[in-house]
């Protein structure tokens, strides 16, 4: 090491830590709650100019009281909210019954959402048919805001005879192409870019279709996010930009991804785009938000970067154990509350909806998904080697359009 | 392949890529064209030269600096229904984008059991001997080869250029079209001491003028020969011209074109009849595609070998600037190779 024979003090380097670990009492007193309502609506067309102040203020509509206020109040009808309600439920009862699944050892491998559930329900009300989402692992609330057969999912996590992907893929990393939802890849950020790409295409072919890209707080630290926003602003592609911080990316904190000295929404700013950060439990604010970026997109004023303020409130998969490296008490004190609990409250005072009503609906969830799993176990499930499973020869057969010889050889070396 | 009727042009391979682009941006609207330089400009090696001004911005367009971002939105065009070609600008580049191509190009269509592919073609000029040192001379072939999912080619002609490059942009499938920059100007055989024959002074360097394709997967016998046989691909397959030449040896040159998929069958049929066999590439040694022709042909032609099969190729150390021609596989050390396996047993 150098001699420090002069006057500076020795240099130290910075690694942030989030500011409660186990066995901390968390306090969020800290935290600046958004205010419902305070932030008015621009037209889509705005300026980046005009939406400088976008990339910190938080939009939410939803009050603590559950009244919908200011001009981010979306245009929806009460079916439409209801229908939001539903999506959120089922896809919760959903994760229950698949985390319990994978415990029970049907599968290798779970990840589910809870706490996130608003952010892709709403989003897939704001978008229409023949548009192509990019999604991460955790955003199945796509599938359940669009009614997706649920046999479809759990077939595939069971990597079952019915499985559509011929358990080629792991649990939860689905292709629904008919659904918009483009294979989920296993490594990170990498469908950025990609999606990106794919609304490039729809401007090429002078299409009116958009594309949807996900991503995590922490995987925003990849290079492919960057040359993502920057492709989106360079060509205006068609595109929404999701960034789902939900504070923890397996064990690290946010602030290892991006320093705490700047929000997600602002490095959109630095690349010339659009951006809004959203309260993400706060569904009506989800959806006026994403529908704000997908009209933007479709009218040619390119892409919008969305970072919905969140938080995992769950594990980060069946393989994570959070009460290692957080408080246990951080997702219930979490200042933003529920997704559902807060849309539940509105339904309430909208005189359309009541804790009855609640508790009926969770059974009913509950109950549906447990039918659901008996019929996808009677196809089976990954480890009942003595029923009948995908068959090898599948893994062979989708390498490429037509098999090359040397696979043809190792298939037949294999005896199927 | 072609119509026997078809216009034969003197092309150069620079040319003659430009030529396959052309031709199959106006048999479909699907094929787009990015990548840095390519497009007012028409690339650093001038292969997609007119290309924008014929076809529009919308076609063929500059791509920033990021080889990631340019595989990547390539895949999401390629998903939506395009058929992307693009270019790296070196082979040397293409490491940022090695994520894209090994764990998302090559994988899409298993990992969706076909409802998402990826057609899509990604050419980058290979190989040295333009004293472009170690960031602008490299030949990473058999990182592409290990991966499942891809196809690997690399032609030696203008002639093979065209047929092979218009078949990848048809193909289903990603392909890696790398393009031995030493033979943009003329069959080089690796006497840089010597002026290059342009190639209009090659037969193959007249190439039909419109649609034909060679189908990838079939070697070329470039010359028929009874004693020894040389597997080679790009610039070596002309070194191994001038190493014949000069030792007199009776080999059979054959230019695999494609190494993946592989003509296993003609290296087969060829080492069958010779009973020696010599494999060039100018990639590093160690765990080349050498290594992979030398074991098929053990596996495959044992009992009718007469010598151990042997390789020339580039050492196993970063490409130097300097001292590019004692990296180089030149025709010396080939001669040598090719005199030791006749004098074996």
């Amino acid at each position: 090491m150098s001699e420090n024979n002069n006057d500076y003090a020795p240099l130290q380097i910075h690694v942030p830590e989030p500011p409660f670990r186990p066995g901390d009492a968390p306090d969020f007193s800290n935290f600046d709650v958004p205010v419902a309502g305070a932030t008015p609506r621009p037209p889509i067309d705005a300026s980046r100019e005009d939406l400088e102040p976008y990339s910190e203020q938080v939009i939410r509509v939803l009050d603590d009281d559950g009244k919908a206020q200011g001009e981010w109040v979306p245009n929806l009808s009460d079916e439409e909210i209801d229908a939001g309600m539903r999506a959120m439920m089922r896809t919760r009862a959903f994760d229950e019954r698949m985390m319990k699944a994978q415990r029970q050892g049907k599968t290798s491998f779970y990840m589910q959402c809870t706490g996130e559930e608003a952010i892709a329900t709403a989003q897939q009300r704001a978008l229409r048919e023949g548009d192509m989402h990019f999604p991460t692992y955790r955003q199945q609330g796509l599938l359940f805001a669009q009614d997706w057969p649920v046999s479809k999912m759990m077939n595939q996590i069971f990597s079952n005879i019915e499985d559509e992907l011929e358990g080629l893929q792991l649990p939860v990393l689905y292709s629904f192409r008919d659904a918009g939802f483009f294979t989920v890849s296993g490594n990170l950020a990498t469908q950025y870019i990609q999606a990106v790409g794919w609304a490039m295409a729809s401007a090429i072919a002078g299409d009116t279709k958009i594309a949807s890209a996900w991503i995590g707080d922490g995987a925003t630290a990849e290079g492919d996010f960057h040359a993502g926003l920057n492709f989106a602003s360079v060509y205006k592609a068609p595109c929404i930009l999701n960034v789902v911080d939900n504070r923890w990316a397996i064990s690290t904190y946010h602030d290892i991804a991006r320093s705490g000295m700047s929000t997600f929404a602002e490095r959109a700013y630095g690349y010339g785009l659009a951006a809004l950060r959203v309260d993400g439990n706060d569904w009506l604010a989800a959806y006026a938000a994403s529908e704000w970026a997908a009209e933007r997109a479709r009218r040619g004023h390119g892409a919008t970067l969305i970072e919905w303020v969140t938080y995992r409130a769950g594990a980060h998969s069946t393989s994570d154990d959070p009460t290692k490296y957080r408080p246990k008490e951080e997702a219930t004190i979490w200042p933003l509350g529920d997704p559902i609990e807060r849309l539940k409250q509105h339904l309430i005072v909208k005189g359309l909806w009541s804790e009855e009503r609640h508790v009926q609906a969770e059974a009913q969830y509950a109950d549906e998904m447990r039918e659901e799993m008996e019929k996808a176990e009677a196809n089976g499930t990954l480890h009942e080697y003595d029923r009948p499973r995908p068959s090898p020869k599948a893994m062979f057969e989708y390498v490429y359009a037509d098999m090359p010889e040397h696979l043809r050889r190792q298939r037949q070396e294999m005896g199927v | 392949m072609f119509d026997d009727n078809a216009t034969l042009k003197p092309m150069n391979m620079i040319e003659a890529i430009r030529d396959a682009h052309d031709v199959m941006m106006e048999r479909d609207e699907k094929v787009v064209v990015f990548g840095e330089d390519v497009g007012y400009f028409g690339g650093v090696f001038r292969c997609t030269a007119g290309l924008q001004e014929k076809y529009g911005r919308s076609r063929v367009f500059d791509a920033p600096i990021s080889e990631n971002g340019i595989v990547g939105a390539a895949i999401g065009m390629a998903a939506y229904g395009l058929r992307p070609c693009v270019e790296v600008q070196f082979a040397d580049y293409v490491y940022p984008a090695y994520d894209q191509i090994t764990q998302e190009a090559a994988r899409i269509r298993f990992r969706s059991k076909g409802q998402f592919t990826c057609p899509l073609t990604i050419r980058m000029p290979t190989g040295g001997g333009i004293f472009g040192g170690m960031t602008h001379s490299q030949s990473p072939e058999a990182l592409f080869t290990h991966v499942t999912g891809l196809k690997t080619v690399i032609p030696a002609t203008p002639y093979d250029a065209k047929g092979l490059l218009i078949s990848a942009i048809e193909d289903e499938d990603p392909v890696i079209f790398l393009e031995p920059k030493r033979l943009y100007n003329g069959p080089f055989d690796g006497h840089h001491d010597r002026p290059v024959t342009p190639w209009s002074k090659h037969d193959a360097g007249k190439v039909p003028e419109g649609y034909y394709n060679i189908p990838l997967g079939k070697a070329r016998t470039v010359r028929e020969g009874n004693d020894l046989t040389i597997l080679a691909y790009g610039t070596m397959v002309f070194v191994a011209e001038a190493a014949i030449e000069e030792t007199g040896i009776d080999a059979e040159i054959i230019d695999l074109r494609s190494l993946l998929p592989l003509d296993l069958d003609a290296i087969q049929q060829s080492v069958e009849k010779t009973g020696r066999c010599v494999v060039l590439h100018e990639a590093t040694r160690t765990s080349g595609f050498g290594a992979e022709l030398m074991s098929l042909v053990q596996e495959t032609c044992f009992y009718h070998l007469e010598a151990p099969v042997a390789r020339v190729t580039g050492w196993d150390t970063p490409y130097p600037h300097a001292q590019e021609w004692e990296y180089f596989p030149g025709p010396k050390r080939v001669s040598e190779a090719l005199t030791k396996v006749m004098e074996a047993a």
